[in-house]
């Protein structure tokens, strides 16, 4: 069913669940963030886990989304839609532009080219005057979706934001299972031949790192609606980290764990919060734990115990 | 008035020599990180946060038990490089089968815990810690005031340097060492302990990093994010000068100093951003990096 | 989650039966202290904030006068998407009626947004940018302690006179740096002074000084303009210390608090002017203050980030028992406005006011740092220089662009 086998449908199907009954029982903005990270760690897990390249400067993309969308809402006063649509379109360019340069590294020199140029457009984000340097842009109005649905109440955003991470969701699950994700798949296990069949391999990964580019850039956009900020640590390398260990925790290639990840990971910063200067050391213990004790993530802990695809 | 560029010469030479000085810490740290990468394949990002221990180690020597700057300069990297091979001996070594990234993760994770562990205990704005009196003051060179700390710390860190690259590339020792990196069942049948080796290994790149520590302690604050500033570039010039190479390490990171000097009088404002611009060209034109080796 | 956080302030001490009635009548109080707790700003603010809260709530009589009173309090780990959702969350699941402190620009800009959309109270003591009072600025928000303009002002202003009329800036490449320096080159040169240069360096990031420093000493200016804060200050003033620039230029920092000064030693700090709107032993009351504080404190003296939760958290305790503390919880708006129009007092800042714009005024004070020979025990760092009164210390009311005024 929509190409999901039986347990992922029903993985599937839980995942809808929580996110209609959770607003009622959680707090909905606190779980609009797990959901812009959830859709940003699926796009990277998209990289990551069918194309095998490990992007370190996600947050480039994540980033320029969420200044454009910010920036077009607040000064051209755009439609929603447009504006999220608009980030999305940012991602993309980035991506090509940037992908283009990277993309024949494979191993761990993609993913230092991929930081650096993040740290390059960092250092643009810094300089240019339309982001407000550290102050960010501010106070952006959450305005109005398609013209009719008013964003400022706390559960219509959190609907649009659900219907957005399902999208996102079923579009990366859909490219995975299409003749093209089958060919993403056979380049990661065995890229020669691939090549040998006659594939353009580097065409191939580019157009995965573009896709995987703009569902950030959307990602990005939206966290700005959500929150009404698009400010620097969007596009810091710390956030490119934190993506990768959201990723990690949930599982590395499983459908269902970034969005996993996304939840405890948002969960621990939210939470731990309160617990004031230990929030890094349990952080960084909890990390160590994962790596050291299940290295498949929580989703794929669950996947090999159960002997399930999730 | 010379002028090179619109900018007076003795200005620019004394740039180029703060550079250099800079370029110190910079091979003191890539250092380590490339003898541990190339011999355990692990990306150690709690560098850094090792590199701050050694700057904390001596400060605490000298607060609690009275000892002062140069015994710290050998005890506090011995100290930590015992701490390093407790590490090793406890954590690292269980991840040397598996993906660069699980060992980029764990000592990420690690760092983190060390940091904010050293931030509860010690608070986030630093512990004063003094040049010892020997080498304070300064020498006039004539195009600038060279304070003597400052060249003491040049002069340590290419000796450590050399030092280190000798005992590599000359010695029997450092002859095991590298078999022991190509191929290491066959060492151990040689009857060397191998898991041993890489255990000093990992301790002696530490003990880089834990030395680099004190020499930073007198000249910058000594606070628990000492090492965060620092970890970013340094990884930036292990990549450029080429994953694992010792002498590519060393020679990047003088090199790269001088080139972020140079940026700090045209360009201030990117002078952070330069080695990664650097590090892109690399990337595209070498990517083995300017003195690895073709896989 | 938040319940093991809180503490019942209200629970120790109820004095008389009457009381106890009254207070279970009564509303609980909320108020939420959003601060560093883990990074650059910890020791500045931090956990001594939220010390600062408590000593206000004791030293009014919270309990006594029938007030019920919870404390909460988080670290904004210096991201503002963090910050906003702690502060939505407070206001929206946990009743939170005041948010207080918030160092670190980006989020209070974002707190500010938010407590006007919600209609609540916030009490920033801890950010520098002057856009709380100015652009951003609104009539939920009441900007304490200082800003990037009374900084320029104090420090740039009276520098000049003192004969250091020939500057030269090194500046944290990032909004606040370079609104520092902008304000401060506009009060020296209007004071006769002139900038021969300056160097903007990469934020964050930057550990080493000497290259700008040397700039800096080649330039011939006589004084050294420190635009940054924090470590980047602290590094600076080593470096300047080492390189010799300390003989032939006077050092002059735009933003350095108590805590600089104690990580620096007064043998490295020794002869920097800079400006601070409170110093624990500037007056019997500030001491006695300082007294009663620095013992729950760790022995630490108060900063001057400490000292502004202590009087705004004590100004709003003020007003909202005046106004009852029902009145005070339903209207943010309201409680700000009846704030603005009584007059402050407490043992911090003395006898001040609150402008129209949500601007708190007192005066600022230029101090010279110490020399260890003149220190006469631990946390004695500072002498005066000169004093800014309050009503010419900050930005005049229509300079600052804020939407309140025009209107």
């Amino acid at each position: 069913m929509l190409g999901f086998s039986r347990s992922q449908f029903i993985a599937f199907l839980i995942m809808v669940a929580l996110i209609v009954v959770c607003p009622f029982v959680l707090y909905p903005v606190f779980l609009m963030r797990v959901l812009c990270a959830a859709l940003f760690a699926c796009a990277f897990n998209l990289m990551i886990g069918y194309v095998g390249l490990l992007s370190f400067g996600h947050a480039a993309y994540f980033g320029m989304g969420s200044y454009v969308t910010a920036w077009t809402m607040k000064h051209w006063h755009l439609d929603a839609f447009l504006a999220i649509g608009l980030g999305g379109l940012t991602g993309a360019a980035l991506g090509l532009v940037l992908g283009y340069l990277a993309i024949r590294r494979s191993g761990i020199y993609f993913a230092m080219i991929t930081l650096a140029l993040a740290q390059m457009v960092y250092f643009f984000c810094l300089e240019a005057p339309f982001t407000g340097g550290e102050d960010g842009i501010q106070q952006v109005p959450r305005g109005r979706m398609l013209g009719f649905l008013d964003l400022s109440n706390d559960m219509t955003m959190y609907w649009v934001v659900a219907a957005i991470f399902i999208g996102g969701f079923l579009t990366i699950h859909r490219i995975i299972h299409s003749p093209f994700g089958q060919v993403l798949k056979g380049i990661r296990e065995n890229e020669p031949r691939a090549t040998s069949l006659g594939y353009r391999t580097d065409d191939y990964k580019l157009i995965a790192f573009v896709l995987s580019c703009a569902i950030t850039g959307i990602a990005g956009g939206t966290k700005a609606l959500v929150f009404g900020i698009a400010t620097l640590t969007d596009v810091h390398y710390s956030t490119s980290g934190e993506v990768v260990l959201i990723t990690l925790l949930g599982g590395l290639g499983t459908v269902f764990g970034p969005a996993m990840g996304a939840l405890i990971v948002t969960a621990m910063e939210n939470y731990l919060a309160q617990a004031g200067a230990w929030v890094t050391v349990i952080q960084g213990a909890i990390f160590m734990v994962c790596v050291l004790a299940f290295r498949r993530g929580v989703i794929g802990e669950i996947a090999n115990w159960r002997k399930l695809t999730l | 008035m010379m002028m090179i560029f619109g900018i007076p010469a003795p200005l620019l030479f004394g740039q180029l020599l703060l550079g250099l000085i800079n370029g110190a810490f910079y091979a003191m740290l890539s250092l380590g990180l490339a003898i541990i990468f190339g011999m355990l394949n692990i990306i150690n990002f709690a560098h850094g946060a090792l590199f701050m221990m050694g700057a904390f180690v001596a400060w605490a020597l000298l607060n609690y038990l009275d000892i002062g700057y140069f015994p710290a300069l050998i005890l506090a990297p011995l100290i930590v490089g015992v701490f390093g091979v407790i590490l090793e001996k406890t954590i690292i070594s269980r991840l040397y089968k598996l993906d660069h990234l699980y060992g980029l993760l764990l000592t990420f994770g690690l760092s983190l815990v060390i940091e904010g562990l050293f931030r509860n205990a010690y608070g986030s704005s630093g512990m004063p810690y003094r040049i010892p009196s020997v080498l304070q003051g300064a020498t006039d060179l004539g195009f600038m005031f060279m304070p003597n700390y400052r060249g003491w710390v040049v002069l340590s860190a290419a000796v450590v340097c050399l030092a280190t690259w000798a005992i590599i590339e000359k010695t029997s020792l450092g002859a095991t060492l590298r078999a022991a990196t190509e191929n290491a069942p066959l060492v151990q049948a040689f009857g060397v302990n191998v898991p041993r080796l890489i255990t000093l290994t990992y301790g002696a790149g530490i003990a880089l990093a834990a030395f680099a520590g004190v020499l930073a302690a007198p000249i910058y604050s000594v606070n628990p994010n000492m090492g965060t500033n620092f970890i970013n570039t340094v990884f930036a010039v292990v990549v450029i000068g080429g994953m694992g190479s010792i002498l590519g390490s060393i020679v990047t990171g003088f090199a790269l100093g001088v080139v972020e000097g140079m940026t700090k009088v045209f360009y201030p404002q990117a002078s952070a951003t330069v080695v990664f611009v650097v590090m892109v060209i690399i990337l595209l034109t070498r990517p083995r990096g300017l003195f690895g080796k073709a896989a | 989650m938040t319940l093991n956080r809180r503490t019942l302030i209200a629970a120790a001490a109820a004095a008389t039966v009457p009381a106890m009635a009254r207070a279970q009548a009564q509303p609980v109080l909320r108020i939420g202290c959003l601060t560093d707790m883990s990074g650059p700003y910890k020791d500045l603010a931090g956990p001594g904030a939220i010390n600062a809260i408590h000593q206000a709530l004791e030293e009014f009589g919270a309990s006594a006068k029938g007030m019920k009173v919870e404390v909460l309090s988080a670290d904004h780990l210096n991201k503002p998407d963090v910050g906003a959702t702690v502060v939505r969350q407070w206001i929206d699941r946990d009743n939170v009626d005041v948010i207080v402190e918030v160092a670190n620009s980006g989020v209070a800009l974002a707190v500010a947004g938010i407590a006007k959309e919600k209609n609540k109270v916030y009490l920033n003591t801890g950010a520098a940018t002057s856009d709380l009072s100015g652009s951003a600025c609104n009539a939920n928000t009441i900007h304490w302690v200082y800003d990037t303009f009374m900084l320029a002002k104090s420090t740039g202003g009276a520098m000049v006179k003192a004969g250091g009329d020939s500057w030269f800036f090194i500046t944290a490449d990032y909004a606040f740096g370079k609104a520092l320096q902008r304000d401060t080159t506009e009060f020296v040169e209007s004071a006769g002074g002139k900038v021969m240069g300056s160097v903007a360096y990469p934020f964050p990031g930057t550990t080493d000084f000497s290259s700008y420093l040397i700039q800096a000493q080649a330039s011939g200016a006589k004084v050294l303009g420190m635009s940054n804060a924090g470590t980047d200050t602290i590094n600076t003033i080593k470096q300047a210390k080492e390189f010799g620039i300390t003989k032939k230029m006077r050092l002059a920092g735009l933003l350095l608090f108590l805590t600089d000064i104690h990580s620096l030693g007064l043998d490295v700090a020794q002869g920097i002017v800079l400006s601070d709107t409170f110093y624990w032993d500037m007056n019997d009351r500030a001491r006695a203050f300082s007294n009663r504080y620095s013992p729950k404190n760790g022995g630490a003296r108060p900063t001057m980030v400490q000292a502004g939760v202590y009087s705004s958290i004590s100004h709003y305790l003020k007003t909202a028992n005046a106004m009852g503390v029902a009145q005070a919880k339903a209207d943010g708006a309201a409680t700000i406005a009846a704030m603005k129009k009584m007059s402050t007092d407490d043992d911090c800042f003395g006898p001040g006011s609150i402008r129209a714009d949500g601007r708190k005024l007192h005066p600022a004070y230029l101090w010279e740092v110490k020399s260890p020979a003149e220190s006469k025990g631990a946390w004695d760092y500072y002498k005066p220089l000169a004093t800014t009164p309050g009503d010419q210390a900050f930005r005049p009311l229509d300079k600052g662009a804020c939407p309140l005024i025009k209107s």
